[in-house]
């Protein structure tokens, strides 16, 4: 290993912050939009505590997005053109779906009693739309835009799991959050969810490496394979920890944020594995990271804004988890 | 149709859009602090209870737009790279940079501290709350000043230097403070100051008609008037400044504003014309003579530069000259309507039961003065920047997405289909906020002066 400087180390750190600010974004909008999609099986009342549950948050989670798809533009602009005009239409729906729940969020408790109803589907719908648009873009960026008959087919199973694995973290937050008949209900989603959302995982591992050779070289050479292995294994007690839970009684009491922690930690390693699998490419196979990056003085300039605001960011959010730590009683908003 | 006019079409629906919020988010988060300060300076319990109506009213209104401005506002962050992807590659290390602060400075300031401001009331403590209200406050500024000054360098740009077709930055503060970058700011953050007041003034003037909340509404009310008659005012001479510094820097802008084809000395004021670009010149016109002059060059025979000193680089005129039109009148009746309503008020010794309904009426019908101004200002702005993305340097067509146009197209109809559709419920929404009979004073409990909108059970430790 090459020791390297430090202009050539900064698209690495760049690549590093992008990778941290979408999964932060894909944990804290997953529960969110999970909590979204649940609340079709809720009764009106139940709706209203599910909303305000993810109320404070939900705002700030998706600045997370603009932030990870701030540095995708700022750091990589080549990679920013190529990846947003490769998927041009699912990102068009999955805005679509966003500024659909956005407003809802808002006008589901300010619109006339009547009209409840209608925005609590375009809440819904719009979570949906914006799950399952993520899951078709991470499929088709995973597999490096491929062309031929097995990638769409690739794409459509993240299309479906990605959602399953956000209903299962938004099923999990509300064990959390909620108590009493919600709670149990909440437990029973996270049950339904949890075999799909593995299922899925299981399938996406095993077809990765088939679709893209890259990867396949990146996994099953060894001696790095057995380090690999971690990661896998680790996934796997979590997971089968979090059924276990599911099925104990400790869930509705002390443990209650057990299983939520747990799905945040599987998502963390589904993103080193994916970071593992992909270096030092940020387009698989099109782009490295020194290919896309923008020049060595403007990176420095973020840098040095992002050394100084993101420790605050980190220090402001912890404080609005603090204040709306506990259980989510009742929604007085309007 | 052509992509390059289809992603124009499609940019500028989502900017016209998305401006309607900040317009008023912007200056009523101040106001919201300001409502709340009254309420708790307030000895009087009538006066109270009103204070916390207008505080309580309003931040369901912040909230709403607040939410629109920010989903529209993440589709903008996509659409700088979806639609101009050129652009970025070109200027990226100028334009990355100031977006980056933008999002690390105001984007989670306003939305860390929003939770707060909106939900953790009997949580976190007065004073804890307010300093949550002026963070979300002075976050929706931060976030103007960037903006502002990325879209101020486009228009005057400074402090660069181009290396093999690359812009590279050269000073951070030159780039920051271009020319044009104080003006636009003051003019746009006095823009939300009379869009946010002719709001306030119009949605209470509807309270009184409806007898709903009228207590609290003529207090609102009176704060709407006093803030644009003093906004008013200043913002025509903001406007004049600003004007001086575009003649400076983009002497086609204002060429285009003025209608004027011919260098001419001693150049007329239009008040009626309809310029047509393929005959280079006005027909209809209804002219003030020498006055466009004395306001620009401060001297009735001043010379000014004619749009057949820039051929093929100036903007079209017919909507640049009709957008400033639209902008300056909408500007003065507002100058005109909170004076007179304000005068009118004074006479009848600050009490609105006397205001004749027909002056209510027109309160009424003023409530979205502001968006019109500033919808007409921005296209006076950005429409006269054009060919140009960055005046003078690059062209919007040399920049534009290889994006098949029939996928524009598509977005463009959801888009503008999904915005009409907001932009309805929105006001509907508004109008029956406004008109919400509230509980009689009798009814109001502690309870609801704490106002906690989310109550929780605090359980330990785990958030």
């Amino acid at each position: 290993m090459m020791l390297m400087s430090f202009d050539e180390l900064l698209p690495l750190i760049f690549i590093g912050l992008m990778g941290v600010s979408l999964l932060v974004y894909v944990v804290s909008d997953g529960y969110d939009l999970g909590v979204g999609m649940l609340m079709h099986r809720a009764t009106p009342d139940e709706r209203d505590t599910m909303v305000a549950s993810i109320g404070p948050f939900w705002d700030a989670n998706e600045t997370w997005l603009v932030l990870g798809v701030g540095l995708l533009l700022v750091a990589f602009p080549k990679a920013h053109g190529l990846v947003l005009s490769e998927l041009y239409l699912p990102t068009a729906l999955m805005l679509v779906g966003l500024i659909l729940r956005g407003a809802a969020f808002d006008f589901r408790v300010k619109a006339k009693a009547d009209r409840k109803a209608m925005w609590d589907r375009m809440f819904i719908a719009g979570s949906m739309l914006a799950s399952v648009c993520q899951g078709w873009m991470l499929g088709r960026y995973i597999s490096g835009f491929g062309e031929g008959w097995n990638y769409p087919i690739f794409a459509g199973a993240i299309a479906i799991a990605l959602p399953m694995a956000y209903a299962l973290l938004g099923a999990t937050w509300l064990v959390m959050k909620t108590h009493g008949e919600l709670q149990e209900k909440a437990i029973e989603w996270s049950k339904i969810a949890w075999a799909p959302m593995v299922l899925g995982l299981i399938l996406i591992s095993m077809a990765t490496p088939w679709i893209s050779e890259t990867v396949r070289l990146r996994w099953f050479t060894l001696p790095a394979m057995i380090a690999v292995a971690s990661i896998p294994i680790t996934t796997s007690v979590a997971l089968l920890t979090v059924r276990l839970l599911l099925g104990a009684p400790a869930v509705r009491g002390a443990l209650c944020w057990l299983p939520f922690a747990l799905l945040v930690l599987v998502f963390f390693l589904s993103f080193l594995g994916l970071s593992y699998s992909i270096y030092p490419y940020v387009v698989i196979d099109r782009l490295t990271v020194w290919q896309a990056a923008s020049s060595p003085e403007s990176l420095r300039v973020i840098l040095i804004g992002v050394c100084i605001t993101l420790p605050v960011i980190i220090a402001y959010t912890g404080f609005s988890y603090r204040v709306f730590r506990g259980k989510t009683i009742e929604l007085d908003y309007a | 149709m052509d992509a390059v006019f289809l992603a124009r079409m499609q940019f500028a629906a989502n900017i016209t859009f998305h401006i309607l919020f900040p317009s008023i988010s912007i200056a009523l988060g101040w106001l919201l602090l300001f409502f709340r300060l009254k309420y708790l300076r307030a000895t009087d319990p009538q006066q109270k209870l009103d204070w916390l109506r207008a505080y309580r009213l309003w931040t369901k209104v912040f909230a709403l737009t607040f939410a629109l401005g920010v989903v529209s506002g993440v589709t903008m962050s996509f659409q700088f790279g979806t639609n101009w992807p050129g652009y970025m590659e070109r200027v990226g290390n100028i334009a990355g940079p100031l977006l980056g602060y933008e999002v690390l400075t105001a984007f989670f300031l306003e939305a860390g501290f929003l939770g707060v401001m909106l939900f953790g009331h009997r949580r976190v403590g007065e004073i804890v709350h307010l300093g949550a209200t002026v963070l979300v406050a002075l976050g929706t500024l931060m976030s103007a000043f960037w903006i502002l000054a990325l879209n101020s360098w486009m228009q005057t740009p400074a402090g660069y230097e181009i290396v093999n077709g690359q812009f590279h930055a050269r000073s951070w503060l030159a780039i920051i403070f271009n020319p044009s970058f104080p003006y636009r700011l003051v003019h746009m953050v006095l823009a939300s100051a009379l869009t946010c007041a002719f709001l306030l003034i119009g949605i209470s003037a509807w309270q009184l008609l409806k007898g709903v909340a009228t207590t609290s509404a003529s207090r609102v009310l009176r704060t709407g008037l006093v803030f644009a008659a003093l906004a008013a005012p200043a913002q025509m001479v903001a406007g004049d400044f600003h004007g001086l510094n575009t003649l400076k820097h983009q002497p086609q802008k204002i060429a285009a504003v003025e209608g004027i084809w011919e260098t001419t000395r001693g150049a007329p004021l239009l008040l009626f014309a309809i310029p047509d670009d393929a005959t280079r010149s006005n027909r209809f016109e209804l002219p003030v003579p020498k006055l466009a002059s004395l306001i620009l060059r401060h001297d009735p025979d001043g010379e000014l530069k004619g749009l057949n000193e820039f051929p093929s680089a100036h903007p079209p005129v017919l909507p640049l000259f009709w957008s400033f039109r639209i902008m300056v009148g909408t500007g003065i009746l507002m100058l005109l309507v909170s004076w007179v309503g304000l005068w009118r008020h004074w006479r009848d010794g600050w009490e609105f039961s006397l205001m004749p309904r027909p002056l209510l009426k027109l309160f009424a019908g003023m409530t979205f003065a502001g968006w019109v101004a500033t919808i007409a200002g921005w296209y006076v702005t950005e429409i006269g920047r054009q060919p140009f993305i960055v005046s003078g340097l690059i062209r919007t067509s040399e920049v534009a997405s290889r994006v098949p146009s029939a996928s524009i197209a598509l977005t463009l109809a959801i888009y503008v289909t999904l915005y009409v559709g907001l932009l309805v419920a929105y006001v509907g929404v508004l109008k029956y906020m406004s008109e919400k009979p509230e509980k009689s004073s009798a009814a109001v409990t502690s309870e609801d002066l704490a106002q906690d909108p989310l109550r929780y059970q605090s359980r330990g430790e785990f958030a």
